[in-house]
């Protein structure tokens, strides 16, 4: 069993997080940011948890980051791997390591996002290190 | 200022034959005959959500208290730890005299062995969405951090097993612990991994039980012929993940110690014994670190060759097994913290592990999930 086959949760959005999660089911990764200080958040709120602006907008985010940390959950058949992702736009991230080796993951290595769909059309933020080749079981 | 007058670890770890309020009640009752008090002294009442019913009403009600004052806060494992604190600060302000704080929980007997199931959050929560899809449970925040501490520091999974090695040489001594049996730094470090790079036995036990405090003023507990517990100093300090820039090896303890000991006038060095909630083997580690016992990033080498044994290194903790071995009611671990500091500040513990001349002792609790979300409560005890 591979651990793709595991069965995801469909995300419950709520009426401040609709605009996120409905990109999705367009494979775009939206990440709020503040008109008001610059900055970038996570996870996405209404008003800046930095300036209290209300000035908060979605934009398309680039999808890199590096692993800050991660915990491989051998209780679970098939096994996944939690992790934090720190975001090239600042901000990190909780989120799943998949497509990957779970005996060959490091803290600061490189990661691109990977989408994962869920049961109700939505997709799940997940992510890849970069340097990842699929051994030929995990491709086909 | 005030005073832990009284104090009971309930015996039972597994209660099928109980049920909740009773495991309540017979704490409360085992830390009124502790101090030497009775029900109708108490007049303030502190609980969290394990009490069952809505805040404290159906527990007064069960218990036919006769009150005036009540807190429910709620910080998961350390609320009790933060509740002394709130006793004593209502004490100071004339709102009561004698405050208990209680926990109870069955775990065990309400079939929630395994501690990797998922967690029964509330989707409203604002972080829930950005948190359950991905299967985060508990084993996980624990683990994400142990793994960026070893990844900043080089902490290895020997340092970490020393923490259970020391627990366990405390419980063989413990009539009620769960394990009884000291284990070896080799025996933990090949327990089957759980959530990298915690084993099996970085993790706690769960157990039935409870156990019960009582805070009094001073007035009170002078007069009852039993060695003087003063609560000198407290701090609490909620942590989080601060719109996504954060450091998860930092707890909440660096400023719940910074408060109680600036509180107290005392710095780490004074301290003779520590009860450090020991949810995890990295919890531990964290707790030591940030409340000053040693640098950050020192914790691996601090806690080897049995630095935390009682009589052999030079900070004895959980000398009753602590929740690693021991005792873990209700999944919360602050109480027993508390009642075993207590024993050793009064003379009180097991003769084998009591701490000469232990007049000093700190007591820290992080409930919620190190990692994600949690609070530090912090308490120094005086001996007077």
């Amino acid at each position: 069993m591979t651990m793709s086959e595991r069965v995801l949760n469909d995300p419950q959005p709520s009426a401040e997080t609709e605009a996120f999660w409905e990109a999705t089911r367009e494979r775009r990764f939206l990440v709020k940011h503040c008109r008001a200080c610059g900055r970038a958040h996570w996870y996405p709120r209404s008003h800046c948890p930095f300036c209290s602006s209300s000035q908060t907008e979605w934009r398309e985010a680039c999808g890199t980051g590096v692993i800050y940390s991660y915990s491989v959950m051998r209780r679970s058949v098939p096994v996944y791997v939690v992790a934090y992702v720190t975001l090239d736009e600042g901000p990190t991230m909780m989120t799943n390591l998949v497509d990957c080796d779970p005996d060959n993951l490091n803290v600061g290595d490189r990661v691109r996002l990977n989408f994962r769909p869920t049961p109700g059309g939505y997709a799940l933020p997940m992510f890849t290190p970069s340097m990842f080749t699929p051994s030929p079981e995990q491709a086909s | 200022m005030a005073y832990i007058v009284g104090a009971y670890e309930h015996p039972l770890r597994d209660a099928g034959d109980k049920s909740v309020a009773q495991l309540q009640v017979e704490s409360t009752f085992g830390a009124l005959a502790d101090a030497g008090l009775s029900k109708d002294d108490i007049d303030g009442f502190f609980c969290g959500p394990d009490a069952p019913g809505t805040g404290p009403l159906s527990l007064a009600d069960y218990m036919n208290l006769n009150l005036r004052h009540v807190d429910t806060t709620n910080t998961s494992g350390s609320s009790y730890v933060l509740h002394v604190a709130h006793a004593v600060q209502a004490i100071k302000a004339g709102k009561c005299n004698v405050a208990l704080v209680t926990l109870a929980g069955r775990p065990r007997a309400d079939g929630r062995r395994k501690g990797s199931l998922v967690r029964n959050d509330n989707p409203n929560q604002p972080d829930f969405q950005w948190e359950q899809p991905f299967g985060m449970q508990i084993l996980n925040a624990y683990g994400m951090t142990a793994m960026r501490h070893r990844a900043l520091y080089g902490t290895t999974a020997e340092q970490l097993a020393w923490i259970r090695v020391a627990a366990s040489e405390h419980a063989k001594h413990n009539q009620h612990a769960v394990l009884r049996t000291p284990v070896t730094v080799e025996e933990v470090v090949n327990s089957p991994l759980v959530a990298d790079p915690l084993r099996r036995l970085d993790c706690c036990i769960i157990s039935d039980g409870g156990g019960a405090v009582l805070v009094a003023r001073p007035e009170i507990a002078k007069s009852l012929g039993r060695p003087l517990v003063r609560v000198k100093g407290s701090g609490e300090r909620p942590q989080h993940q601060q719109g996504g820039y954060f450091e998860i090896t930092q707890s909440g303890a660096l400023q719940s110690g910074q408060t109680a000991f600036a509180e107290a006038g005392v710095v780490p060095a004074d301290i003779k014994y520590v009860s450090l909630y020991d949810s995890f083997t990295i919890t531990v580690l964290i707790q030591l670190e940030d409340l000053g016992f040693c640098k950050k990033g020192d914790g691996g080498r601090f806690v080897m060759d049995g630095n935390l044994i009682s009589g052999i290194g030079k900070l004895p903790f959980n000398t009753d097994g602590g929740g690693l071995c021991n005792n873990h009611p209700g999944n919360r671990g602050g109480m027993t913290k508390m009642i075993e500091a207590v024993r050793q500040v009064r003379g009180e513990a097991h003769p084998a592990v009591q701490v000469r001349n232990c007049d000093l002792a700190l007591v820290n609790a992080i409930g919620g999930m190190l990692g994600i979300r949690h609070a530090s409560g912090t308490l120094i005890l005086e001996r007077e």
